[in-house]
């Protein structure tokens, strides 16, 4: 339990610096991007509606402490702003249509290339020199050293546009209208495929490579070897005694590796231009959409500290050592 | 990530042993070999791009999307660019940011890695803070806010990614550091009255070459594709000719969808054969130093020998 | 090369060791870590045997139940357990092999207690392998084994880390009875304990041969708590037994230089203060021979026939 508030501590810590961040950004960057988004979109927004921005982004003449109470007290009452680029649909309204789309392609890539790795992992380990073992690993750290996006756009022109097997942009076909129809559900299925498949390609191999060796180092524990004296079935020994063990750190890692992969899913939706927060934020970027760009960050940053909160979680139902301590 | 994971933290096999021996085996293993004769290829190529290709490579010469020829090996852009010329150009700001990127890293990391685990304590604990939380927050995004606020140039490429990359060399370097802290001779520097800096730099330091020279490959190849990854979502200087530029040009100029596939193609293969070929030594820093991942294990003096069997 | 059966009980041996050799190979060169090794342990008979750590003890513990990890390989001899090829059975065959005929319990109880299962888990997990006893049935009967090693059956549902260092080494004790063995390989059982915990310990495992009646194979470097258990044992150096006979034997009348220094090495558990001697620096043995008979049922290496079995170079002792 302690474990537990301590870690929520540390989350409301990483939370707290990253809105501190957005705080400072635009109030002590050089330069005054500010200014230059207002030039180009003023003409278009209500009175109120600058003098909100204006606060939200600091042109604004009020002490800096009484600007950050007042930020804050925003961010927590969820007003972020409207957005520049589809102007004039708040922010929060903006990010909750699309989040929906991210943790779709981010959940489902992670779950895969997490399971799919660490099994592989497991197997290479136990069969030491095997063929998954001797082949496996240098492959997918080839396929790893390349950029998402760059692997995204090779899938892309391959079995998008070469061969045709699968649609190359968007998370559904124009014009159809979402239900929950098996139709439907196959085209977004069909959609998905893709991009997912690029970031579970990209990020398997770290799972694979990270469980082998855990697991390599778990092998030469004294409680493998009196497992092995015991009489134990060899598939008993693997899972509840070898990855059993092995698998603490991969769930640590899962944690970690969850910021690169929504870094990861970030890029691949703008090669797709797959409906995400992350295609919205190069659009934000590209419409010099401060607020919306602030938003996203925030959004992401919780999402991905309550992923890991849950995380901890399950690391308390794994490891008894944590939870008596 | 899958640099971030390869890397696992070792212990450090003998405490002040020479440094020959590891040099020894770094060169007497393939995929160090392999690994650096890339680099040095690619390192070659970017010195004498100014020699092989002379002029501005982004200028136009030929007519647009013209196929790979004999003329030009490797066809040309859109725009009628020759794409040979842009990515051998492309090598040197590639090169140079991931360099500067990854020393700059590692120099932090060893600073922070280094203060915490010799004072421990407050420090510690406020170090392993930032750095857990820098850790934690999610790396693009960051970026990309970051990127996106300050002033579009090289300087902001490399300051955003050394912020950015800091942290994960910190968390290696600083468990490193806290283990051979914990070593005798450690402890009879402090006895003996030896300045802190000294301690930290004359004896904790030497003894975390390996692991010091893995987290400088890991942050080397975070920076080059971090770098491609900004740049391509035009966030970088787009005026400048980089490999990362290569790709957001050619994304924006739609050779996906032209088919002109011999534009992105040569810009990302580099991309993956310079960080494959740094991934390569790095695992072979791991194997040389930690002989439990080597296929065969051979720990050839009795004594080591005696020590394993008698577990 | 044989060794005499003044085993204890009956004479038919239960483990039969003979010329075993054991490798480490390495990618230049192999060494060898247990040399042409022999021996044999009757039907309820306690064999000790003694040596420095890293004489190749532990290495033929692990060789007896083919527990032995790359790099290291037997190389030659053969280890028959009542009557059959140990070396020869089929990976299925050793499975059933290991814990229902030899059970062994090793050095640390921590380590070798999985951390993340329950002590139940591990006690239940025996028995549904080898004896195909239902989870219930597995775990009244894992109760009652840790009452007979005086733990409260209420500790099933705790976690290695749980338990004190002695209450983990008499699970794992436990443990390893739980088939009814015929033959129990303690690997210095009691090194990682203190000395009250350490008593208690061996006094366990005593009233729990005495009861059961297994042989033992008893591991250490304790020459006096070896003596105080076994009937007979043998003394290693350098992976090669240099002497053998019964215990009472090697501890009144140690004919071996080796025997000798060890025996000084540890003080006597009674008698008068004597002042402690080891062996003299730099004295190395090397090349040891085959035993021979030196009085009925007394078995050492000669030494003096041949110039290099005693290495006194301190020359050579310093370039190690």
């Amino acid at each position: 339990m302690r474990f537990i508030l301590r870690r929520l501590g540390f989350y409301l810590i990483a939370f707290w610096a990253s809105i501190t961040l957005n705080f400072l950004l635009p109030r002590f960057m050089p330069g005054d991007p500010v200014s230059r988004m207002f030039a180009r979109s003023q003409d278009r927004m209500q009175p109120e509606q600058i003098e909100a921005l204006r606060k939200l982004l600091g042109v604004d003449d009020r002490p800096l402490w009484e600007q950050y109470t007042d930020y804050l007290h925003n961010i927590f009452t969820g007003q972020m702003g409207v957005s520049i680029s589809r102007f004039p649909t708040p922010v929060t309204e903006v990010i909750s249509s699309q989040i929906g789309w991210t943790l779709l392609l981010g959940g489902t890539a992670l779950v895969v290339a997490a399971v799919v790795g660490n099994l592989l992992g497991i197997l290479a380990a136990w069969r030491r020199g095997g063929a998954i073992d001797s082949a496996l690993p240098p492959l997918l750290v080839f396929i790893g050293s390349f950029p998402y996006f760059w692997l995204a756009m090779g899938a892309l022109y391959l079995f998008g546009v070469v061969l045709g097997w699968f649609p190359i942009r968007h998370a559904f076909t124009d014009g159809l209208e979402p239900a929950f129809t098996w139709e439907f559900i196959g085209d977004v299925g069909a959609h998905l495929v893709l991009p997912a498949l690029t970031i579970v390609l990209v990020s398997i191999g770290g799972w694979m490579l990270g469980m082998r060796n855990t697991m390599i180092a778990t092998n030469s524990e004294d409680y493998i070897t009196m497992a092995e004296a015991k009489g134990l079935r060899p598939g008993r020994i693997m899972l509840r005694y070898a990855a059993r063990n092995a698998m603490l750190p991969s769930v640590t890692s899962f944690g970690m590796g969850l910021g690169f992969v929504v870094g990861g899913a970030l890029l691949t939706e703008v090669v797709f231009a797959y409906p995400g927060v992350g295609y919205q934020l190069l659009n934000a970027v590209q419409g010099l959409d401060y607020p919306l760009m602030q938003g996203l960050f925030l959004t992401i940053t919780a999402a991905v500290l309550l992923a890991n909160f849950l995380v901890d979680i399950l690391y308390v139902r794994l490891d008894p050592r944590v939870r008596s301590n | 990530m899958t640099t971030a994971l390869l890397k696992q933290p070792t212990q450090p096999t003998a405490v002040r042993k020479p440094n020959r021996s590891f040099v020894h085996g770094l060169l007497s293993n393939k995929k160090a070999l392999t690994g650096m004769a890339v680099m040095l290829i690619f390192i070659a190529l970017a010195l004498l791009a100014p020699v092989l290709f002379p002029g501005d490579p982004s200028r136009i010469t030929a007519m647009a999307s013209l196929e790979p020829s004999t003329e030009h090996w490797l066809g040309t852009t859109a725009k009628g660019q020759d794409v040979l010329a842009l990515t051998v150009h492309g090598s040197r700001s590639s090169l140079f940011v991931g360099l500067t990127v990854g020393i700059a890293s590692t120099f932090i990391g060893i600073l922070v890695g280094l203060a915490s685990a010799y004072f421990g304590k407050f420090i510690d604990e406020a170090l392993s803070l930032v750095t857990n939380v820098f850790l934690l927050l999610p790396g693009l995004p960051l970026l990309v806010i970051l990127a996106a606020f300050l002033p579009p140039g090289l300087g902001t490429v490399i300051l955003v990614l050394v912020v950015t990359g800091w942290a994960g060399s910190a968390r290696v370097l600083r468990s490193q550091a806290l283990s051979i802290r914990s070593k005798d001779f450690v402890a009879a520097a402090v006895v003996s009255g030896e300045r802190a800096g000294r301690i930290m730099f004359r004896e904790i330091l030497p003894n975390m070459a390996s692991i010091v020279m893995g987290t400088l490959l890991a942050c080397v190849i975070y920076g080059i594709g971090a770098q491609a990854g900004l740049e391509f979502l035009g966030l970088g200087d787009v005026s400048t000719v980089s490999w990362g530029n290569n790709l957001f040009w050619a994304g924006n100029e739609g050779a996906l969808l032209t088919g002109s596939w011999w534009v992105f193609v040569p810009s990302g293969v580099c991309i993956a054969l310079v960080a494959f070929a740094l991934a390569l030594i790095n695992y072979a820093v791991d194997e040389v130093t930690n002989p439990r991942l080597r296929k065969i294990k051979a720990p050839a003096t009795p004594k080591n020998i005696e020590r394993s069997a008698a577990k | 090369m044989t060794i005499s059966q003044v085993s204890f009980g009956s004479h038919e041996p239960v483990l039969e060791v003979k010329d075993l050799t054991v490798k480490y190979i390495g990618d230049t060169r192999s060494t060898t870590a247990v040399d042409r090794v022999s021996f044999s342990i009757g039907t309820g008979e306690v064999f000790g045997l003694a040596g420095e750590s890293g004489c190749g003890k532990s290495t033929i513990a692990n060789s007896i139940m083919r527990l032995l990890k790359d790099p290291a390989k037997i190389a030659g001899g053969s280890v028959s357990f009542g009557g059959k090829d140990v070396l020869a059975m089929s990976p299925e065959e050793l499975r059933r092999f290991r814990w229902q005929d030899v059970a062994m319990v090793f050095q640390s109880a921590m380590n070798s207690l999985n951390p993340v299962l329950t002590i139940g888990e591990q006690i239940v997990d025996i028995f549904t392998t080898h004896a195909g006893y239902s989870r219930k049935e597995s775990l009244r009967r894992a109760g009652e084994l840790l009452e007979l090693v005086r733990i409260d059956p209420a500790r099933l549902k705790s976690y290695p880390h749980q338990l004190s260092g002695g209450m983990r080494q008499r699970a794992v004790i436990a443990m390893a009875v739980a088939l009814k063995p015929s033959l129990l390989i303690l690997d210095e059982p009691t090194t990682a304990l203190d000395v009250v915990v350490q008593q208690e310990i061996m006094a366990q495992i005593k009233e729990l041969q005495r009861e059961l009646g297994f042989s033992v194979l008893f591991i250490t470097h304790d020459m006096s708590l070896m003596v105080e258990l076994s009937h007979r044992m043998a003394v290693m150096y350098g992976g090669r037994i240099v002497e053998t006979a019964k215990a009472q034997d090697v501890y009144a009348n140690p004919r071996h230089p080796y025997t000798q220094a060890l025996m000084g090495a540890f003080p006597p558990l009674t008698g008068p203060r004597v002042p402690l001697t080891g062996l003299p620096e730099g004295v190395k043995f090397r090349n040891i021979p085959d035993l021979t008979e030196a009085a009925p049922g007394h078995y050492v290496a000669p030494i003096g026939a041949d110039p290099s079995v005693i290495d006194p170079a301190p020359l050579e002792g310093a370039a190690r």
